[in-house]
C-alpha cells in the first residue's frame, strides 16, 4: 500500500496513452459482459428446461407439421402422463421489430404441462372460452403496455387468414407469468387458441407444430422417446422425440453454436488486447529504466520493483475491467427491456469473477516481461545509459 | 573526524569486452574518514565513477575488499547490498533523477517508503530535509516547474531524509550554472560540516574540488596524488 503512490504516478505518466489503453480495456470487458450475458439468456432455456418432458417434432425438421391426430394417441401411451402441443405463428405486431413468439395451443393442457406457468384462474377460463382469446407473458404486457380486453393486431408471417390476409386479430383476455423469476425470458411468448387458428388460417388444417408430453418418470425419458416415434414409423409423418432439454439444444445449434461464437469473437478481442496492453506496459518500463534505476539505487530491491511494475498492470486492467463490467451492468437492464426473450439478461456472479480473473491473467501476462526486466535491472547499466 | 568509514583494499574491477579484458580499477587501496569530503578527479575512463559505484554499494569489485562501516560489501549478495543502501548512503547525480510524475516532497519521501516509519514520520522527516535545504516552500512542486539548482536540492534533500552515514555525489555541480554550483557545494559543505555527513564526489570541475576537505586523482584506474582542500 505505501507503493501506491508510486504506482498510482507511474501509471498517469503518460495520460493520453493510458486513457486509449484503459478504454481499448474498458471495450473489450463491455463486450465480454454482454456477449457472455446473451450466451447465459441463451442457456437459461437449456438449463430450465423440464427434465421430466419430452418434445416430439417431425423426423426431418421442426418446420415439418405433425398431424392433429397424433394427440390422443400419445396420450394414451403408457408413461405419458398429459399432452399438449403448439404451432410455430411466426408474426409481428405493428412492426416486424416488435417480433415475439406467438404459439397457437390448446389453452387448458398447455398450462396443465407447463406447470411452472401461472395465470389467474378466471383469465385460463376466459382463454379456453374465447375463439379469439389469446394470453402473454406479463414482459411482453409491459413492454407493450397492454392491458385485459385489448385487441392485439398481429401480422401473420406463415399463416394467412382464408381471405388471404395476413392481418390477425386477438383479443387480450390473460397475462401470465412464471413462478420462477429467472424462467421470465424462456416464457415471453403470446398463446392463442389453436381451435380459432386452426378454422380461419388458409391451409394446414388439422396439423400442428410439435407436441410436449408430460412423462412421470424422467428415468424413462430415452424409452418413452423410442416409444412414441416407434409408433409413427412407417407413416407418412415420422416424428423425432427428445427431451425438452435436448430440443432446445438442437433448436439453439439451428442458429449456430452460439457459444463458440462468442468465445471466438472474445478470443479474438483478448489476443488483440494483448498486444495492446502487452506494448503500452513495455513502452512505460522502457521509458523509466532511469527512474527505475534510481529507485534501485536507493534501496529497493529487484523485487519491488517487480511489484511495483506488476500492480502498475494490474491496475491498469482491473480498473478498466470494472469500468467496462460496470457500464454493461448499467446497460443491461435497458437492453433486457428492448429485446424479446432476453428480459434475464444479467451479469451473474460467475461473470463478475470469470472477468476479474482474466483481468489478473491478462495484467499477469502484459506485465511481467517488463516487471522482470526491472528486476534484472543492472543499475550501473541503466545509469550510465540514460546519464 | 573519526575514524575509518570506507576502507578500499587492494580493489580491482575489470569488465569483459569481447575477448578482452577492460582493466577499469586496479589494485587500489583508499581509506576515508568519518566526517571527511572527498572529491574524486580524473580524465574520463579514469575509474572516478566506478570508484564511487563501490563505495556506493552500487557494484562490486572483481578482487579486493570494500569495507564500508562494518559491513563488507564485497561479500553482499545484491539484496544485501540494496538493503544496505537504503540505510547507510545517500546517493546524489549530475541530472537530479527526481521522478517527474512526483511533487518534491513525494520524491524526498520515496526512499522512507523503505522504512517503517509511519505516514505522518515520514512527513516529519520529509519536511526537515526540505527545510535543511531550503526548500520547504517549493514541497508541492513537480521537477519541472523548479529550476535546476531546486531541483538538485530536492535530490540533495532526497539524499539525506534517511539520515545515511555517507553521500555519494556524481557530478552534482555538473549541468548547473557557476553561480548555483557554488550555492550546491556551499550546502554540501554545511552538510558536511554542521551535520557531519561523509561526502565522497566525483567532479570535472576545480572549483567543485576546491570545496571538498581532500581531492584525489585518479588516472588509469590508479590514485596518483592527493591534496588537501579548504572545507
Amino acid at each position: 500500500m505505501k507503493y501506491l503512490p508510486l504506482v498510482w504516478a507511474a501509471l498517469w505518466r503518460r495520460k493520453p496513452r493510458t486513457i486509449l489503453t484503459m478504454l481499448s480495456v474498458v471495450v473489450a470487458f463491455l463486450l465480454y459482459a454482454l456477449l457472455t450475458a446473451v450466451n447465459a439468456a441463451f442457456n437459461t432455456g437449456v438449463e430450465l428446461s423440464g427434465a421430466d418432458r419430452l418434445v416430439t417434432t417431425g423426423k426431418y425438421s421442426i418446420t415439418q407439421v405433425l398431424p392433429y391426430g397424433y394427440w390422443q394417441q400419445i396420450k394414451n401411451m403408457d408413461g405419458v402422463e398429459d399432452v399438449t402441443f403448439a404451432s410455430w405463428f411466426g408474426g409481428y405486431y405493428q412492426e416486424e421489430f416488435n417480433f415475439f413468439p406467438q404459439f397457437p395451443v390448446d389453452p387448458q393442457s398447455y398450462f396443465d404441462v407447463y406447470s411452472e406457468l401461472t395465470i389467474a384462474q378466471d383469465q385460463l377460463q376466459a382463454f379456453v372460452t374465447t375463439r379469439t382469446g389469446a394470453v402473454v407473458s406479463k414482459t411482453l404486457a409491459e413492454r407493450y403496455g397492454w392491458s385485459l380486453g385489448e385487441r392485439i393486431p398481429i401480422t401473420a408471417g406463415i399463416w394467412p387468414l382464408a381471405d388471404g390476409s395476413n392481418s390477425w386479430e386477438f383479443d387480450l383476455v390473460g397475462i401470465f407469468d412464471t413462478a420462477d423469476p429467472a424462467a421470465r425470458s424462456q416464457h415471453e411468448y403470446m398463446l392463442m387458441q389453436h381451435e380459432y387458428f386452426d378454422e380461419a388460417r388458409q391451409f394446414g388444417q388439422g396439423t400442428v407444430g410439435w407436441f410436449i408430453s408430460q412423462i412421470g418418470d424422467p428415468q424413462q425419458a430415452p424409452q418413452l422417446a423410442r416409444a412414441i416415434d416407434e409408433q409413427f414409423a412407417n407413416s407418412p409423418n415420422e416424428t423425432r422425440s427428445d427431451t425438452e432439454k435436448a430440443f432446445n439444444q438442437s433448436f439453439l445449434k439451428q442458429m449456430g453454436d452460439i457459444g463458440l461464437i462468442i468465445q471466438s469473437i472474445l478470443g479474438a478481442v483478448f489476443f488483440t488486447l494483448l498486444f495492446l496492453t502487452g506494448n503500452t506496459m513495455m513502452q512505460s518500463v522502457r521509458e523509466r529504466i532511469g527512474e527505475l534505476a534510481v529507485l534501485k539505487t536507493i534501496g529497493f530491491s529487484g523485487g519491488s520493483l517487480l511489484m511495483i511494475v506488476l500492480a502498475e498492470a494490474l491496475m491498469l486492467t482491473l480498473l478498466a475491467a470494472l469500468a467496462g463490467l460496470g457500464l454493461a451492468a448499467v446497460l443491461l437492464p435497458g437492453l433486457a427491456e428492448n429485446m424479446p426473450g432476453f428480459s434475464g439478461l444479467a451479469l451473474d456472479l460467475e461473470a463478475w469473477v470469470t472477468a476479474l480473473l482474466l483481468a489478473l491473467l491478462l495484467a499477469l501476462v502484459v506485465g511481467l516481461p517488463p516487471a522482470l526486466r526491472a528486476q534484472r535491472l543492472s543499475i550501473v547499466d541503466a545509469l550510465s545509459e540514460h546519464a | 573526524m573519526g575514524g575509518t568509514l570506507v576502507k578500499l583494499d587492494g580493489v580491482a574491477k575489470s569488465y569483459r569486452r569481447g575477448n578482452q579484458d577492460i582493466v577499469v580499477l586496479d589494485a587500489l587501496d583508499l581509506s576515508i574518514e568519518q566526517g571527511d569530503f572527498l572529491a574524486l578527479m580524473g580524465p574520463s575512463g579514469s575509474g572516478k565513477s566506478t570508484l564511487l559505484n563501490l563505495v556506493g554499494g552500487l557494484d562490486q569489485p572483481t578482487r579486493g575488499s570494500v569495507t564500508v562501516g562494518d559491513a563488507r560489501l564485497d561479500q553482499m549478495s545484491g539484496g544485501q547490498l540494496a538493503r544496505w543502501r537504503a540505510q547507510h548512503v545517500g546517493f546524489v547525480f549530475q541530472f537530479y533523477n527526481l521522478l517527474g510524475v512526483l511533487s518534491a516532497e513525494k520524491n524526498v519521501e520515496v526512499p522512507l517508503l523503505l522504512t517503517k516509519l509511519s505516514r505522518a514520520q515520514r512527513r516529519k522527516h520529509v519536511a526537515t530535509a526540505l527545510e535543511v535545504v531550503g526548500l520547504a516552500d517549493r514541497a508541492s512542486h513537480k521537477p519541472s516547474e523548479l529550476s535546476g539548482g531546486q531541483a538538485q536540492r530536492v535530490a540533495i534533500a532526497r539524499a539525506l531524509v534517511g539520515d545515511p552515514d555517507l553521500l555519494v555525489c556524481d557530478e552534482p555541480t555538473g549541468d548547473l550554472d557557476r553561480a548555483t554550483a557554488d550555492e550546491i557545494l556551499n550546502l554540501l559543505q554545511v552538510l558536511n560540516r554542521d551535520h557531519g555527513k561523509t561526502i565522497v564526489m566525483v567532479t570535472h570541475d576545480p572549483k567543485a574540488a576546491e570545496a571538498a576537505r581532500q581531492t584525489l586523482h585518479l588516472d588509469k584506474g590508479k590514485l596518483v596524488d592527493a591534496q588537501r582542500g579548504a572545507a
